[in-house]
């Protein structure tokens, strides 16, 4: 058993007694199905003899009984089964969530294809525990009780059945791994690679089209889908024959068990039981060589699982706790997200006293969202001090990876002040210039949202992030973009009501310099660094970064051009 | 969710040797279904000898035979529906990726193009269980009936009329059941999606909530949507597993309707053992397969949708773009041009002169149409109305290869690909391009210097690993190795790049006009400084700026 299938059965430990009351049903189904087999030849058999009615009676009250025991098995089982292993997936999603949540951002954010994918993956647990571990186990004890049974009728043809059983259980799935491993291990990189093909070809269909790239990228992924293709029909050819076995294996079984209890002198009926009754015994632990199948297939999808759900509970350690009174700010602080790759923040100094307000402006990937995250702390500094940051309360607002939740627009809002009462979110909602369009709904605050706000236009999305962050109201009120998709007369009116309604401090990254007049202090940073730091009428009067944007923004807003200086 | 017919004929028509895959597949399904029942009657020789005690030598001998052919059909039934698959993956992976050609390159860059990207890769590999379970299944439940009500005929035709018309049965049921059940699951499917979404949903969330300290209060919504999702699933599987036991019950009562008379006629002498034992192992394969269809088209389902999908998005005919005229070196004319999409018009009457040797840089807020301008230029946008004329050739009816082999472009955001840093550079370039060159030209080869492997450097999918600036200088240098380019399109190449890189990049995109036509979208003074021309693009409307010298 692999490392990542003991995480997942110690995950499903508190429902093992489910999981295993669904085996027994399974177990219950296949010897249902054999008995009645057996017991109807057994029937047919004995009724040739012509014996009077009465000696047949209890066999034929036991076929009908097996043969709708058996129906009525199967269907409990598959229900008992998959609520078990539902039950289970309740939780393992649980702990992956807590696992997320518990760790520390990452620099490197997971891509959205990639979180698909977890979700996906949790689809394996479903299968092992479904597919593999129950009729598995179901397999192996119906197996141990034919050769029960065997024996009991004809103790040398319990024998070859029992090594007919053995083969198909055990032998028959080995090998079958055995054969298909090497083609198997090659066919998972060559599927990653073919997405990847896929995604070059789509994503990249523009520069491949515009340097003639495109026919020997589609000539590379068409060799690649080809191979892909090869492997697959080898693997195919060496599956099926190992199934073709298998159907084999239980005729031959089934003949070596006659010709052994004729042999032995068994009553000529029970022969007949046996015959019938091992062709059913042998194809029901054929059932292992599709589980062993399956469970290569899931390997690395559970690992994928397991890595999430065995991390430790505790992974963010409390060591470095903010002074809680101080200031909210930054101390030179700087942040390095990979080693030997430039700093994303260098000796950055900010201090955010009650009511101040301070933007941050710069090139994109100058450091403005890491100044954020590290301000809030969300992001640790590798050097420096940060006061404040790790409640919300003190330091929260917009960031730039801000969600829109599939929910209506109230659960959206509420998530920064549960149980905030309408006229709340109204306040909230008004500067943001998002009340008149929930007023305007039919469902008022209850409208549905969509998908990452799907619903709404990009304006209308961005508003229900600012209102949110309103609703917040911490002693530092941190906006990133706060008006992205908003056009710049609208942008403006919103950044005012915005500044108006903030009682206490206020950080603001923008790209748009319109409306910086009023503020404290404006940091611009690049490369990490702060440039240059002052108010809006100075930078204006100085060369360098802001006095160029400004001048540009200006220009392609009022449509005059002061260009050659 | 639509009802799907068992079988696309379309696909018959774009993989052709799906018709011999069928073919085979009947053949072996008809093979199969004698085998079947020649097998029964052997097994019933045997059975029937041995209840006296004898060993029929001759028929336990046909039956290991038979069951060795039974097993070499398993075996190439299998192997050709896998045969199957794997060619119709092949074959529908190969057109869906050769359709991206004639297609907008903003579709595949956007939503839609990524989910084309899905479907080639997972989407069609659901296809495998639709080929190996359901399809043979699909056969054997037409042949096996048949072999079998053919041999009862002969064996006992009282049972053979009772399957016959008890047979019918299994699909009757099967559609009424199956109908029911997909009204309920329709009911659940919307509720269903939207609470197995929100699990995504929080994943996505996850930063969202931890800035807003949730994140743990989150982890019990995240248990009760799940719960929530496992009633609902029980729910609708509760429906879908009646329906399995619904027919096989059906099955049950009909077999046993088949064996109550046998039973009786045996006990009073009308029947032989051998007969009634052909009967009992007979019958119940009867109505297997069809039962066994019934059960793998659910699972089957999914790779139904995706051969739905892909078949749609494959357009009908294959239009072979006529190699139309080679536009020269020339003046560039928009006449009249207007580009309208779905909800916009991002170009409205454009009429301008580019000529040859003029640099043209062009201005205006974001989402003004400036990126239409230059994807009209290279033929990637088609004009609703108006033409560009290139020395007086329309591109609509241009041989477009061989005019963008006469174009550099510099776009926005490059699209790495996997590959050595190398590779990229060399995009379309031949082999023995001086890459190094361009790349010093570029600026590229201090970035190359910095990295782990140099030039063998892997850019993972979508380029992760560089920066902006860095990847900015991988598309100037793709550039700068058309060295014979006659006309450079550049859209915002110092867009997003800090103070160092801008400064480089744009000494390399100065040099990269020297001697062309160049236009370029840009607003920084260092770029506006090298243009000839500066037009400005706002809501569609194209005007001429007059520069102001300060």
């Amino acid at each position: 058993m692999t490392a990542a299938e003991r995480a997942v059965l110690r995950v499903a430990r508190p429902w093992l007694s489910r999981l295993l009351g669904a085996g027994l049903l399974a177990a219950g189904t296949e010897l249902a199905g054999l008995a009645l087999m057996a017991t109807a030849t057994w029937l047919l058999i004995t009724a040739a003899g012509q014996p009077p009615v009465a000696a047949l009676t209890v066999a034929i009250v036991a076929v009908r009984t097996l043969a709708i025991a058996r129906g009525v098995l199967r269907y409990t089982e598959r229900l008992a089964g998959h609520d078990a292993v539902l039950r289970i997936i309740t939780e393992v999603r649980t702990r992956i969530f807590r696992t997320l949540a518990d760790r520390p951002a990452r620099a490197t954010d997971r891509s959205g294809d990639a979180l698909s994918r977890l979700v996906s993956d949790v689809d394996a647990v479903q299968d092992l525990l479904l597919r593999v571990l129950v009729p598995g186990a179901a397999a192996g004890l119906v197996a141990v009780l034919a050769v029960i049974g065997a024996a009991i009728v004809s103790p040398p043809a319990a024998l070859p059945l029992a090594i007919g059983l053995l083969l198909a259980a055990v032998a028959l799935p080995a090998l079958g791994s055995a054969l298909t491993r090497r083609t198997a291990a090659r066919v998972a990189p060559l599927r990653g690679a073919l997405a990847v093909d896929a995604v070059d070809l789509t994503a990249g269909a523009a520069d491949l089209a515009a340097f003639g790239a495109t026919d020997t990228a589609l000539a590379k992924a068409a060799g690649r889908a080809a191979e892909l293709s090869r492997l697959e029909r080898r693997l195919a050819l060496v599956g099926w024959a190992v199934d073709g076995a298998g159907v084999l294996l239980a005729g031959a079984t089934a003949a070596v068990v006659v010709l052994t209890a004729l042999h032995a002198g068994t009553s000529g009926t029970l022969v007949g039981v046996l015959a019938v009754g091992t062709i059913a015994a042998v194809e029901s632990a054929l059932a292992l060589v599709g589980a062993a199948r399956q469970r290569t297939q899931l390997g690395t999808a559970l690992t994928r699982v397991a890595a999430l759900l065995d991390e430790p509970a505790a992974a963010r350690a409390d060591d470095a706790r903010p002074d809680d009174d101080a200031v909210p700010g930054l101390d030179q602080v700087s942040v390095t997200y990979r080693a030997g790759a430039a700093p994303a923040l260098d000796g950055v100094t900010l201090r955010l006293p009650p009511g101040s307000r301070v933007a941050v402006v710069g090139p994109s990937g100058a450091g403005k969202s890491t100044l954020l995250a590290v301000l809030a702390g969300a992001v640790r500094p590798d050097s420096g001090r940060v006061a404040g940051a790790g409640d919300p309360h003190r330091v929260g607002g917009l960031f730039a990876d801000a969600h829109v939740f599939h929910a209506p627009v109230r659960d959206n809002l509420l998530l920064a002040r549960p149980g905030a009462a309408d006229d709340e979110l109204a306040a909230a909602a008004a500067p943001a210039g998002f009340l008149d369009w929930v007023r305007d709904q039919p469902a008022g605050w209850d409208t549905e949202v969509g998908e990452d706000g799907g619903q709404l236009s990009g304006g209308q999305r961005q508003r229900l992030l600012l209102a949110r962050a309103l609703l917040l109201r911490p002693e530092v009120l941190v906006l990133d973009e706060p008006t992205e998709g908003l056009d710049p007369a609208a942008a403006d009116a919103v950044l005012a009501a915005v500044v108006a309604a903030s009682p206490g401090a206020l950080v603001l990254v923008t790209h748009r310099l319109q409306g910086l007049a009023g503020f404290d202090e404006i940091l611009v940073l690049d490369s990490g660094r702060v440039t240059q730091r002052g108010r809006h009428a100075d930078l204006v009067t100085q060369p360098g970064w802001y006095r160029e944007q400004w001048l540009v923004q200006q220009a392609d807003e009022q449509g005059y051009l002061t260009l050659r200086g | 969710m639509s009802r799907r017919r068992p079988f696309d004929p379309r696909l018959l028509r774009r993989v052709p040797a799906t018709r011999r895959h069928l073919a085979v597949l009947g053949l072996a399904g008809v093979a199969t279904a004698v085998v079947v029942v020649l097998q029964a009657t052997a097994l019933a020789a045997v059975l029937a000898a041995a209840a006296g005690g004898r060993l029929d030598r001759t028929a336990l001998g046909l039956f290991v035979a038979l069951v060795a052919v039974r097993a070499g059909l398993a075996w190439a039934q299998g192997a050709v529906t896998a045969w199957s698959a794997a060619a119709v993956k092949e074959s529908l992976r190969v057109e869906l990726l050769g359709s991206v050609t004639r297609r907008d390159p903003a579709w595949l860059a956007g939503q839609r193009g990524g989910s084309l990207a899905t479907l080639v890769g997972r989407g069609l590999d659901g296809l495998d269980a639709y080929f190996t379970g359901y399809l043979p299944q699909l056969v054997l439940g037409v042949t096996i009936p048949i072999a079998v009500l053919a041999r009862l005929v002969f064996a006992d035709w009282t049972s053979a009329v009772i399957v016959a018309v008890t047979i019918p049965l299994i699909p009757i049921f099967g559609a009424l059941v199956g109908w029911q059940a997909q009204v309920a699951t329709e009911r659940q499917w919307r509720r269903l999606s939207r609470l197995g979404g929100h699990f995504l949903d929080m994943l996505r969330g996850l930063p969202t909530l931890r800035a807003f300290g949730r994140a743990q209060a989150q982890v019990d919504v995240v248990r009760r949507m799940a719960d929530a999702h496992r009633a609902a699933t029980m729910r609708t599987l509760r429906i879908a597993f009646l329906s399995a036991l619904v027919l096989e019950l059906v099955a049950t009562i009909s077999v046993a309707l088949v064996a109550v008379p046998v039973g009786l006629r045996l006990l009073s002498g009308g029947m032989t053992l051998q007969v009634a034992l052909l009967v009992l192992l007979l019958t119940p394969e009867a109505y297997l397969p069809l039962r066994a269809a019934g059960s793998k088209f659910h699972a089957s389902l999914e790779g139904l949708t995706a051969l739905d999908e892909a078949l749609s998005a494959l357009p009908d005919e294959t239009p072979v773009p006529a190699g139309g005229a080679v536009p020269r070196r020339g003046p560039i004319v928009l006449s009249g041009v207007t580009v309208a999409y779905d909800r916009t018009t991002a170009l409205r009457d454009v009429s301008l002169t580019i000529r040859p040797g003029e640099r043209v840089a062009i201005i205006g807020p974001s989402g003004a149409g400036k990126s239409t301008l230059l994807a009209l230029l290279l033929g990637f946008v088609r004009p609703t109305a108006g033409q560009v004329l290139v020395d007086g050739v329309d591109l609509a009816g241009a041989d477009l290869t061989a005019w963008r082999r006469q174009v550099a472009w510099v776009p926005q955001r490059a699209h790495l690909f996997a590959g050595t840093v190398a590779d990229n550079v060399r995009l379309g370039a031949p082999d023995d391009a001086d890459v190094e060159k361009a790349a010093a030209a570029a600026a590229l080869d201090e970035v190359v210097d910095g990295l782990p492997d140099g030039w063998e450097t892997r850019l993972g999918e979508r380029g992760y690993g560089l920066s902006s600036g860095q990847r900015q200088r991988i598309a100037l240098a793709r550039a700068f190795l058309r060295d014979d380019a006659a006309l450079v399109l550049l859209d915002e190449p110092t867009a997003r790049l800090d103070a160092a890189s801008e400064a480089a990049v744009v000494e390399a995109t100065v040099n990269l006009l020297a001697g062309r036509t160049g236009v370029f979208v840009a607003h920084r003074p260092a770029l506006l400084a090298a243009a000839d021309r500066v037009l400005r693009v706002e809501e569609g409307v194209v005007t001429e700026l007059t520069a102001v010298p300060t």
